[in-house]
């Protein structure tokens, strides 16, 4: 026992390191795992408000390109409901067409980061304004992420530009599915993966969310082709996606709610759960 | 003025300047300079290791939150303040510890090698753990690269800012 102690006195450099060593390399770990590290991320109370607090000082500098944004909005807004009736326009009424589906809270970036592999977004909405882990998050122009961690006030969302994401995505025009990830290189594009060989693809078809997804309502839009290649492994396309957004400067986001996911959630269990 | 109280200033100064300024410069994109290491070498020789340690962890784990970035500022801080006795002894020799080496003294040749190694070991672990694959370790190396040159100009320029202070 005098001998442990004596260790003990004698190492407790060493050992005071080893075990800072070790919570260290675990919040490492858990971070790397799919979801984030329970009590190290910017949900919560002392750096939620930290950055809303910059971010309202920052704001004042973009106001006159956030207006214009707006505006751009309004107008689009204005026009589909002048023209209501015009069947053509269906694909840009978003999520709008099946609003009763879908509840949208308004919620303002007030962290953005794009410079790592694996970015995250705070916005200053919680769990007070009806947001839950996993919902959409999208803007005027395209989509942004999902829900990744909420607190009271504030969340975090997973980026599109986050190697951990995949979106269930099609091809406007024919309907082919694939999956939208990122490969950690250029914040201006993203990568459809898994299109199967048969689709007929041009440069500059858009890519829209796909109906597969529980999350995201179909055809918000997410950007052009902009490459083509075909994966010499799997022999499936891959594309190289020119993004709609500018993922560098978000303001106002609007995070989805799809009131109809636990049902279907619910139905899908059912149908592929063993029979007894 | 007292060790202690000049160092939780240091402490606070460097936290703030790194997510305040240091955190959005995102220069080509994707660079940025992580200063807050000088913290970890301006720290005196003769004080207190475990303190060191502890407020390294303490400085790694709240970048960490204002980042969200997981647990990679705290092991690379911890691990730079672990090795940095190591670091003096390959910089300035065996003799180290009685010639109280102050950084901001003068920027000699030692100086520099410091400066540059321990800036370089610390972002090599950082970006490590970022990436946490080893496919990419020459993406890793590269970005390693450009920011300890990056934060090495950084540091240079805090240090003459800070020197008049440290001559008293």
């Amino acid at each position: 026992m005098q001998q442990i102690i004596n260790f003990i006195i004698k190492n407790s450099y060493r050992l005071l390191f080893l075990l800072l060593l070790g919570i260290s390399f675990s919040l490492i770990v858990k971070s790397h795992s799919y979801h984030r590290s329970e009590y190290v991320n910017s949900a919560n109370a002392v750096t939620g408000a930290y950055y809303e607090k910059v971010n309202e000082a920052n704001e004042y500098l973009s106001l006159k390109q956030k207006n214009k944004d707006l505006a751009s909005e309004n107008a689009l807004l204005k026009e589909l409901l002048f023209n209501k009736k015009d069947t053509i326009l269906t694909s840009k009424t978003l999520f709008r067409n099946d609003l009763n589906n879908y509840n949208v809270v308004v919620s303002k970036v007030v962290k953005n980061s794009f410079n790592s592999r694996e970015n995250y977004i705070t916005i200053n909405s919680g769990k007070n304004s009806g947001i839950e882990v996993d919902m959409g998050v999208v803007n005027d122009k395209g989509i942004v992420g999902l829900i990744e961690k909420t607190s009271t006030n504030f969340s975090t969302i997973q980026s599109v530009l986050n190697t951990k994401s995949k979106i269930n995505a099609k091809i406007k025009n024919s309907n082919h599915f694939g999956s939208l990830i990122w490969d950690g290189r250029n914040v201006g594009f993203a990568q459809l993966i898994d299109v199967p060989r048969l689709a007929s693809l041009k440069h500059g078809d858009s890519i829209v969310t796909g109906g597969n997804s529980d999350i995201f309502p179909e055809n918000i839009p997410i950007g052009k082709i902009d490459k083509i290649f075909i994966d010499k492994k799997t022999n499936y396309y891959t594309i190289n996606i020119r993004l709609f957004n500018d993922m560098t400067s978000l303001g106002y986001v609007y995070v989805i709610e799809n009131k109809r996911k636990k049902e279907k959630k619910q139905l899908e269990l059912e149908t592929t759960a063993p029979k007894k | 003025m007292n060790n202690n109280i000049l160092n939780s200033i240091r402490f606070v100064v460097f936290l703030l300047l790194q997510i305040l300024i240091f955190n959005n410069i995102n220069l080509f994109g994707y660079l940025n300079p992580y200063p807050y290491v000088l913290f970890i070498l301006l720290y005196p020789v003769n004080s207190n290791k475990s303190v060191l340690l502890l407020s390294s962890f303490a400085m790694g784990i709240l970048l960490d939150m204002f980042c969200n970035s997981g647990g990679i500022h705290t092991m690379a801080s911890l691990v730079l303040a672990y090795i940095r006795p190591s670091l003096f002894k390959f910089a300035f020799g065996l003799s180290y510890e009685y010639q109280t080496v102050k950084i901001a003294d003068k920027i000699s040749p030692e100086r520099i090698t410091l400066l540059l190694l321990a800036i370089f070991i610390h972002h090599f672990i950082l970006f490590f753990f970022e990436y946490f694959r080893f496919d990419l370790l020459l993406t890793v190396l590269s970005r390693t690269l450009f920011s300890t040159l990056f934060t090495f100009i950084i540091c240079l320029l805090t240090i003459y800012l800070i020197k008049p202070s440290n001559r008293r």
